[in-house]
């Protein structure tokens, strides 16, 4: 009984962290940056994929598979990923904030088509399996596994919250909250709103594509269900909930959402009757929609939204 | 081959631009994007669903595979689904916009209302599919080699009559007049003493309506499930912004052409990626053309 709420509390606690990176990466585009993307997901997915096809265990009928270590996978996935977005950046940065939303929102529809679609390097709706998890000859109890999963996790996004915090601080980082702001005072004074935008584009959907990469591993198979639209709207509901503009909020946004998604499974599991599994999940995702909404309306900052901050000179 | 994916192209580009109508006065009156619109589409299905099974199907009247029955269920459908639209924005839009929310801030709620309306339907229905009518047709040969459905033309027929009132409506009633003022310039419109408040509910309530009738077409060919709405989000913003925002003939002809370019690309690429088409050419018009075929130079 103990070592079962214990291992659930692990594998819980890790896929908080992964949603917790993603959306530190959507806070560096929304909060930080003011870029609405709303296909979130199609980055995690490029990100698991490019893990998934370089790192699985060869097999005969597909084109990848390498069989690569998983050091190598989590670096290409970051690097494929910052490259599709920085292509994907390239055609829709330009676009107003709304406009922004929906191209995004097709370019992560579209990933997930080509996920399903192209089977000699996806493995179809049959996803891929047998991906190697880092060191699990080591630690080779599923519980030990997990908590060493959890402690490099941890360490991971200990390291990106304190480079994130760094950048934000620094003379980048200002400038862009300047273009968020106000963006003709920003180009006025000489930057350039476009490429800073780009910059924190690719950057913060890198994140997005080291946690697909993080969540392959760490799940040990790929499937394209796993990056439905859904996806997208829980890691904007965590970023909210928690406080845009705080990397602490995300992190804090995170645990909450997936609290309350993970508590109402189980609510849900005991109370609905297998026969409505459907009706079951449905519930849960209602709940998420109405966080969202009521927090937009109750509490438009979040539970820790961002400190307002006239300049570090003033007042006292 | 190709007169056969144009004519089906525009049978469901008149689907698609019923819904875009909706999709293209929200972005210009309300200006926002509605992500929760397709959700009307899918709510008018249902709701003509629970009418069509106390009342039935109606029996098959000529070649159409429905009786009146439907067509009533259609209407109750309308408006209900328009009233649904109004509630919404009461309980969610109309408080963002007394707190000037930010107008992205719209869009993140658009995102929780469709959520949950969406899994609405998923709870009272599940995920199984329903049929208004299991009757058979004959498909008609029109042409040598393209062959329709009559209930098919009767939805483009129908649609055509619907946006003609809708335009008259607009040219000639006072809402009307107040709604093309509203999209023109708010600021404007206000100042003029036009009841902004009344403005925007005949605009929910309008576009509710066209988007259940959208979903009861989409429905009869063939079948109603709970991402019969959210299948077409992206058909509905391709062909809203192709037609440029705000103008009604702009969101019908849009509509047409995303279902034309759907139906034909169909014919060249894996059908397992029709769904990525009308981005395609949304992104296309994004890039060539952002203030659409019928926007003015802003």
């Amino acid at each position: 009984m103990f070592t079962g709420i214990a291992s659930y509390l692990v594998f819980f606690a890790c896929v908080v962290l992964i949603l917790g990176i993603i959306t530190l990466g959507l806070n560096l585009q929304w909060g930080f940056t003011g870029l609405f993307n709303a296909g979130i997901v199609g980055f995690y997915a490029i990100g698991a994929y490019t893990h998934a096809i370089l790192t699985a265990a060869p097999q005969p009928q597909y084109l990848g598979n390498f069989g690569l270590p998983w050091g190598v996978g989590v670096l290409a996935a970051m690097a494929v990923t910052a490259l599709a977005a920085w292509l994907i950046g390239l055609v829709t940065i330009r676009l107003r904030g709304d406009y922004l939303a929906i191209a995004t929102f097709g370019i992560a529809v579209s990933i997930q088509l080509v996920t399903l679609n192209w089977e000699p390097l996806t493995g179809g709706s049959q996803g891929l399996s047998r991906i190697p998890k880092p060191l699990a000859g080591v630690f080779d109890s599923p519980l030990a596994f997990n908590l060493w999963f959890l402690c490099l996790l941890g360490a991971l996004t200990a390291v990106i919250y304190a480079a994130l915090e760094r950048i934000l601080r620094s003379p980048w980082g200002r400038v862009l909250r300047a273009i968020r702001e106000d963006e003709t005072a920003a180009v006025a004074l000489g930057k350039s709103a476009r490429r800073f935008r780009l910059e924190a584009f690719v950057l913060g959907s890198t994140l997005m594509g080291l946690a697909g990469a993080l969540y392959v591993s760490f799940i040990g198979f790929v499937s394209p269900f796993d990056f439905l639209p859904i996806v997208t709207f829980q890691v904007w509901a965590m970023l909210i909930v928690g406080g845009s503009g705080n990397n602490r909020g995300a992190l804090l946004g995170a645990l909450v959402v997936w609290a309350i998604w993970a508590a109402s499974g189980v609510v849900v599991s005991k109370l609905v009757p297998p026969s409505h599994a459907a009706q079951g999940a449905a519930i849960q995702v209602i709940l998420i929609g109405l966080v969202l909404v009521l927090v937009l309306l109750y509490r438009p900052r979040g539970l820790i939204g961002e400190k307002a901050v006239v300049s570090r000179h003033a007042g006292d | 081959m190709i007169a056969q994916a144009l004519a089906d192209g525009l049978l469901t580009g008149a689907i698609i631009a019923l819904g875009a109508i909706g999709v293209s006065f929200t972005l210009q009156i309300m200006r926002f994007a509605n992500f929760a619109h397709s959700e009307l589409l899918t709510w008018g299905a249902y709701i003509a669903l629970v009418f069509v099974s106390f009342a039935g199907p109606g029996t098959p009247t000529g070649p159409l595979s429905f009786g009146w029955q439907l067509l009533a269920a259609a209407a109750a459908a309308a408006v209900l689904t328009g009233l649904l639209a109004w509630l919404v924005d009461r309980l969610v839009f109309r408080r963002l916009r007394r707190q000037c929310a930010h107008p992205l801030t719209m869009v993140f709620a658009a995102f929780g209302a469709a959520l949950v309306m969406r899994h609405v339907v998923v709870l009272f229905w599940g995920h199984e599919s329903y049929f208004y009518t299991r009757e058979l047709q004959m498909a008609l040969e029109l042409l040598p080699g393209v062959r329709v459905l009559p209930d098919q033309i009767f939805i483009l027929l129908l649609a055509i009559a619907i946006v003609a009132a809708l335009h008259a409506f607009l040219t000639y009633s006072r809402t009307g007049m107040a709604m093309r003022a509203m999209a023109e310039s708010p600021a404007l419109a206000q100042t003029c003493g036009i009841e902004v408040d009344a403005v925007i509910r005949w605009t929910w309530i309008l576009s509710g309506a066209l988007a259940a009738l959208a979903g009861v077409f989409a429905g009869l060919t063939p079948q109603i499930h709970p991402e019969i709405g959210f299948n077409l989000l992206l058909a509905l913003f391709a062909a809203a912004i192709l037609g440029g925002t705000g103008s009604l003939i702009g969101a019908v002809v849009g509509g047409l052409l995303v279902g034309m370019a759907e139906n034909l690309a169909l014919l060249w690429i894996n059908p397992g990626y029709k769904q990525a088409m009308p981005f395609l050419l949304l992104l296309l018009i994004l890039l060539v053309r952002p203030q659409g075929l019928f926007g003015g130079k802003k």
